[in-house]
């Protein structure tokens, strides 16, 4: 537990300092929705184009963050020291799992009041802590693929190549779960109630892949 | 280890099963009531389809025996068993398109959760090759082949459910519906032709590794005599051999 | 009795098991490649076997194979 705390305040601090990855995502959602404009042709949209708007956004800002994700480490030398540490290897994985969601977080923060201002045509506070809690649902299932899926690319020689085509199909029904979850709360006639069966498989999506994630994720820190 | 042993028994018994499957589906089974004589290609399309999936998660499975014995075999076991399946996969997105071509006009169909869920548990499993081929030190990429094997294998079934709960339903749902219109007879065929890819697989994959260890053995015996040869080259240690 | 005509239909269902027979026998191709590299290089193994036995250096049978 306290190495997760230690490594979780190394890689915050880091990004504090050095403030490359956050930005970076937002800067890439803003701008993303500016092209949605354009290339939709629309100046307002709702429910279901809406959800899947947002998502795809925040899915592709975060390959952003997840192809950075072990890069210190690596050329760094983090994971030589790491696994001198008489700590639990699995340690890195929490640590790591839980940086990405906080960044993912911090990204929703600027991204969907962005999106609200610039498409959304339903105001977004319609079930504000329903929408919090299919933001936090996806972040997981996102920060825990994504930790996964980085550190496997992170040792190979294309790595910004492999992360996203081992990262985006797996992410599918996480995607699919999250839209059909928030497009109620964004139809044109009033937010209406997140059906609870997507909230089921979200939560089935996060546990299953945590559970696999906290299996197998050793291996990848073997020598 | 040798996989030749078994290798044409098994072949002859899926000849036998397979032919046979395929003649049950010729003159046997009766022709569906409603989607006519195309119907017939879900003999083919639906086992194939069983197998691919079932030799992904296969694959998970070696994978597994592969990180806890840590003996390479077991990661060529899981290699093969993906490889294989993926070359079917193609076999079944191919038969799909062609059964939705013949039987709704289009080449792709969105609302057909089955095969929206097989062509992303496909793109899943293209990365698989090029993931491996990345990873230069040979014990690494065996160890990370693994733990996507693993990690895709548990993605199958979740992936389905997904799928399915977001898409209506126009796929011929057979297995669920009380009424889906498969008789005895087709039940026959169907179950023929599924225990005829199965063994098509087994006979493949063994076929594929028998071939892979034969390779092997061919490399460690050249190693060998180019050893002997370089030794017996020092033993005699004659002060002038010209090379011209 | 006149050639028997294939419905629309018909040539779907013989392209998809079409499909399925070319797959087979794009494999055994494959295989059929392999197993020629292998004859191949089995014959070479042996050859160099057979130099071994006769007490050639590693050299003279370099020079052999380059000629």
């Amino acid at each position: 537990m306290r190495a997760v705390g230690a490594l979780l305040r190394k890689d915050l601090r880091a990004e504090l300092r050095t403030g490359e990855t956050v930005p970076a995502m937002c800067l890439f959602a803003v701008t993303t929705f500016v092209i949605f404009h354009f290339a939709l042709d629309r100046e307002a949209i709702d429910g279901d184009l809406a959800s899947g708007v947002m998502w795809v956004t925040i899915l592709f800002a975060a390959i952003l963050g997840i192809n950075r994700l072990f890069v210190a480490e690596r050329e760094q030398g983090g994971f030589d020291g790491f696994l001198l540490a008489p700590v639990d290897r699995t340690a890195m994985l929490v640590a790591k799992a839980i940086a990405l969601f906080l960044f993912l977080a911090a990204l929703q923060v600027v991204a969907v009041p962005a999106f609200a201002v610039l498409l959304l045509e339903p105001s977004p506070f319609g079930s504000l802590h329903e929408l919090v809690l299919v933001l936090v649902l996806g972040d997981v299932g996102l920060a825990i693929i994504g930790t996964l899926a980085s550190a496997l690319a992170v040792q190979t020689r294309a790595r910004d190549l492999i992360v996203p085509i081992v990262s985006l199909p797996l992410l599918v029904p996480l995607v699919i779960a999250a839209t059909e979850a928030t497009s109620p709360l964004w139809a044109a006639g009033g937010a209406g109630d997140v059906p609870f069966k997507w909230l089921a498989v979200l939560g089935l999506y996060d546990l299953t892949f945590g559970l696999i994630a906290y299996a197998v994720f050793d291996f990848l820190l073997e020598d | 280890m040798t996989y030749g042993k078994g290798l044409p028994g098994l072949a002859a018994a899926t000849c036998l099963t397979l032919t046979t499957g395929f003649l049950l589906v010729a003159f046997y089974a009766p022709t569906d009531v409603d989607q006519g004589l195309i119907q017939k290609i879900f003999y083919l399309h639906v086992p194939l389809a069983i197998v691919t999936l079932g030799g992904f998660i296969l694959g998970g499975i070696l994978a597994i025996a592969y990180l806890r014995t840590g003996e390479r075999v077991w990661d060529v076991r899981s290699y093969v068993a993906i490889h294989l399946s993926l070359v079917l996969g193609v076999a079944v997105l191919l038969t799909g398109a062609i059964w939705a071509k013949a039987s709704w006009g289009v080449w792709w169909e969105w609302k057909e959760p089955t095969l929206v869920s097989f062509l992303i548990v496909f793109l899943l499993y293209a990365t698989y090759q090029p993931l491996r081929f990345s990873i230069d030190d040979p014990e690494r990429q065996s160890r990370y082949a693994a733990v996507f094997a693993i990690t895709a294998g548990a993605f199958v079934p979740l992936n389905f459910l997904a799928v399915r709960l977001a898409e209506p339903l126009i796929h011929p749902r057979v297995f669920g519906a009380a009424d889906s219109g498969m008789e005895g007879p087709m039940w026959l065929t169907f179950f023929v032709c599924l225990a005829g890819m199965t063994l098509l697989f087994m006979a493949l994959w063994k076929y594929e590794m028998t071939s892979k260890n034969a390779a092997q053995q061919l490399r460690a015996l050249r190693r060998r005599l180019a050893d002997e040869a370089e030794a017996r080259e020092r033993r005699s240690a004659a002060p002038a051999t010209t090379t011209s | 009795m006149p050639a028997q005509e294939l419905s629309e239909a018909g040539k779907y269902l013989a392209a998809a098991y079409g499909v399925f027979v070319a797959l087979l026998l794009i494999y055994f191709s494959i295989m059929a490649l392999k197993l020629s590299r292998m004859e191949r290089q089995l014959t070479e193994l042996n050859e160099l076997a057979e130099r071994g036995r006769d007490g050639e250096t590693a050299d003279d049978a370099l020079e052999k194979e380059r000629v």
